[in-house]
């Protein structure tokens, strides 16, 4: 599995569609979990006895509840448009990549459970039985789809095999067959807090050195408060911004973003996680378990906005699902108890959840941050639509704000900037490759040959335009790119987090005292005391 | 009236009721089931306005497609709008009596029928020979094209040959079947052959791959409104949960809240 060899796919000059190659990715799928990490999330050590018809059963309850899922299987009509779509398939040609070809593992076996054709005739709609090679593939494919949604924006029907992906994978661990990667992480970040296992100690320590060691690099005392009860800001962030390169170097930008703004802030070591895994396994139980304690430590902490770093999935969780989940948003109805006991405490003139990103962007229109843009001139720096933000979020309240608003940020810190070929950025554009629970090295063939479309646009920039810098904002696309890029003959180091630009540009002095929100401040000294 | 009318006549009557109880059902299931999140997949309208526009804009340019794929979108839409145009040129026979002058205008509609089936043809062709859509066609898929291609050339073959067919006796049987007023209908094979595949078609549109149509309105990714921040968007049975406390992990990972 993880040992085995394989060839690393050469950038052609253009994206072309493979030739079929069949079984080309058949495998055994990831590392699977056991029981240690699987009883811990309510889920069977191991494969159980009786798993087909639970498996049957948890597909139908999953239909029922899920529009997206009974919609989705019945509207296909396999007009082929999504075919050339998945970057797993365009790197790895194998047949079952194709975002129809992978759905219809799990649609075929709906048709032969649960429609009138597939029931009676199953050979003539594709319809087939759940056995035990069946439930093979699921395991290795339904592993294969990093859920970046690519192909539902091509789908005419917007048929999402993220959706797909997601219900497979919940029926998967329904049955005692789960994924170590995303399982471990998440029985740490439901206990700890965060993906890594960091406890509040380790992670206090860890903020002591950054501060120490900021304030020695940039001469100001720029703070990373941890539990700060009382201040306006709690950020939610990707433990990866807690230690690993490049992503630290992101934290340390947003810090002086606040520092500069002289804005009160705080991260919580009770939710110390952005990225949020349980949409990875489809479980909606356990992403809201994980999303709880962000509403926990909001409430604990008596913030008045609740923030999020540079991660993508952490962003589709916080925007699109927080409301939903724990109520960290606006607009619940008053007779929302368990809603508006949150949302009372949050300050409605700004969005709830903010990215990181809208507030910088904010800040630079009013004005309020200067830069030093020659400190970026060694970099021609290009930008890479993380899937989950491009696809599945917005920014800034305005339609195609989640491509604007990092755009506008990096180009106000940085002269040099290029967009890569259009149909692979903005809602087009292609998955880093180790999205969806597939940043695991265990995985690496699929990661390599999945990053092959997004390095090929990569490629063609730094030909024509000189880039030597790929900015992104997610953990997950950092993380990957770092593992990627030199097997595409790129340097590792290009990977960049946006706000690390922000934060070589940024001119530091005193924080300014904020005359325009004197409410605000007042509060701040009340919580000094 | 003869034997075979009275075939016909009950096979539409009979296909009419699965057609319309199948698709009642199915589109009630859509209806009810829910969608716990907010789903929708950018380019996202920020408004309800917004989302009616684009689901115009899917239906009746079929704007994703057009995005994903130039040929499937050339072929798919030639099929579509041809089918639509021959429909609506079909509405003559089930009107009892004289007709509208509105219908005169529709008289060159009958050319559609070669958009329909030059469009299916093209399908049909790359279903066969592109082997990414051989790949993941079943039977069911090229049959599905073969009816749809056999009506639309029987039409043509009515209309604009020498084989026409008795087009008074087909209104009066057309037009009989509202009315309940029922009539004898034509027997030349190939309008019988075109009948029968058009009953076929109305019996497993329910239970087919042609749910797409009823299936695109509700699909979440393009009908909801990107607005989850603004308002708090919850399922029944989400909402049920929370009232109740339930979230299931409380037993193997300690209480939250």
């Amino acid at each position: 599995m993880a040992a085995k060899e394989f060839d690393i796919p050469k950038l052609p000059t253009y994206i072309e569609i493979p030739e079929l190659n069949p079984g080309v990715m058949d495998g055994d799928g990831p590392f699977k979990s056991v029981e240690e990490f699987q009883k811990p999330l309510g889920f069977p050590g191991e494969k159980i006895d009786n798993w087909q018809e639970v498996a049957i059963a948890k597909m139908g309850e999953l239909k029922s509840k899920y529009r997206s899922v009974q919609v989705f299987l019945d509207s296909c009509v396999k007009c082929g448009a999504c075919t050339d779509k998945c970057h797993y398939f365009l790197g790895s040609s194998d047949p079952k990549n194709m975002p129809v070809a992978r759905q219809d593992l799990f649609r075929s076996v709906y048709r032969r459970h649960f429609t009138f054709a597939g029931k009676y005739f199953p050979k003539l709609v594709g319809a087939k039985e759940l056995d035990d090679n069946m439930l093979d593939d699921w395991y290795n494919y339904f592993h294969q789809c990093s859920q970046c949604r690519r192909c539902s924006v091509f789908c005419p029907y917007g048929i999402d095999t993220a959706e797909i992906s997601m219900a497979a994978r919940e029926i998967l661990d329904t049955v005692g067959v789960g994924q170590k990667y995303c399982n471990q992480i998440l029985g740490k970040a439901l206990t700890v807090g965060n993906n890594l296992g960091l406890p509040e100690p380790a992670l206090r320590d860890t903020l002591l050195d950054l501060e120490e060691e900021v304030e020695e690099d940039f001469g100001a005392p720029v703070k990373y408060p941890l539990d700060q009860k009382g201040a306006e800001i709690l950020l939610i962030t990707p433990s990866a911004d807690f230690f690993a390169e490049p992503h630290i170097d992101g934290l340390i930008g947003y810090g002086k973003v606040f520092y500069q703004d002289g804005v009160s802030w705080t991260m919580s070591s009770y939710a110390s996680e952005g990225a949020n895994f349980g949409m990875f396994i489809g479980s909606y139980d356990i992403m809201r378990k994980a999303a709880l304690r962000i509403r926990k430590a909001a409430l604990d902490l008596e913030v008045s906005r609740v923030m999020v770093g540079e991660c993508g999935h952490a962003w589709r969780v916080a925007y699109s699902f927080w409301n939903t989940l724990s109520g960290v948003g606006a607009g619940a109805q008053s007779s929302d108890e368990y809603a508006m006991k949150l949302q009372k405490q949050l300050d409605d003139r700004y969005p709830q959840p903010q990215h990181i990103i809208e507030y910088t962007y904010d800040l630079i229109q009013r004005g309020k941050l200067e830069f030093d843009k020659s400190e970026n001139d060694d970099r021609t720096v290009t930008f890479h639509d993380s899937c989950n933000v491009a696809r599945a979020t917005n920014m800034g309240g305005v339609e195609g704000g989640q491509f604007i608003l990092p755009r506008e940020v990096i180009k106000a810190v940085c002269n040099n900037y290029v967009d890569m070929e259009r149909s692979t950025i903005k809602e087009s554009t292609f998955c880093c490759g180790g999205g969806g629970g597939l940043l695991t090295d265990d995985l690496m063939e699929i990661r390599v040959k999945g990053a092959m479309p997004r390095m090929q646009a990569l490629k063609e920039v730094e030909k024509n335009e000189g880039v030597n810098t790929l900015a992104a904002i997610c953990a997950i696309c950092k993380s990957q790119f770092s593992k990627v890029l030199p097997k595409f003959d790129f340097d590792p180091y290009m990977i960049v987090s946006v706000h690390q630009l922000v934060s070589a540009a940024i001119i530091l002095d005193k924080p300014q005292t904020d005359a325009e929100e004197p409410a605000i401040e007042a509060e701040e000294t009340a919580e000094t005391e | 009236m003869s034997t075979i009318s009275i075939i016909f006549t009950a096979l539409f009557y009979i296909s009419l009721f699965i057609f319309i109880v199948g698709m009642g059902r199915k589109i009630y299931q859509f209806s009810i089931t829910p969608a716990p999140l907010k789903i929708p997949t950018a380019p996202t309208p920020l408004t309800q306005t917004g989302v009616v526009f684009r689901m115009i804009r899917e239906v009746t340019l079929f704007e994703s497609l057009f995005r994903s794929n130039k040929w499937i979108w050339l072929f798919g839409f030639l099929f579509h709008f041809g089918l639509l145009l021959v429909l609506v040129r079909h509405l003559r026979y089930f009107i009892p009596g004289d007709l509208p002058e509105i219908f005169l205008l529709m008289q060159p509609f009958k050319y559609a029928a070669f958009a329909m089936v030059i469009g299916l043809g093209g399908l049909l062709v790359r279903r066969i020979f592109i082997p990414r859509i051989r790949y993941i066609s079943a039977p069911s898929d090229y049959l599905m094209l073969l009816m749809l291609i056999i009506i639309g050339v029987s039409g043509v073959i009515m209309t604009f040959t020498e084989n026409h067919t008795d087009v008074m006796m087909v209104k009066a049987f057309a037009s009989g079947l509202v009315t309940f007023d029922w009539a004898n209908l034509p027997t030349e094979t190939h309008f019988l052959v075109h009948l029968f595949l058009v009953f076929v078609l109305l019996a497993i549109f329910p239970i087919s791959k042609l749910l797409h149509v009823p299936g695109v309105f509700f699909s979440p990714t393009r009908n909801q409104v990107d607005d989850a921040r603004k308002k708090r968007h919850i399922s029944p049975w989400a909402l049920k949960q929370e009232k109740e406390h339930a979230v299931k992990l409380d037993q193997t990972l300690g209480k939250d809240e």
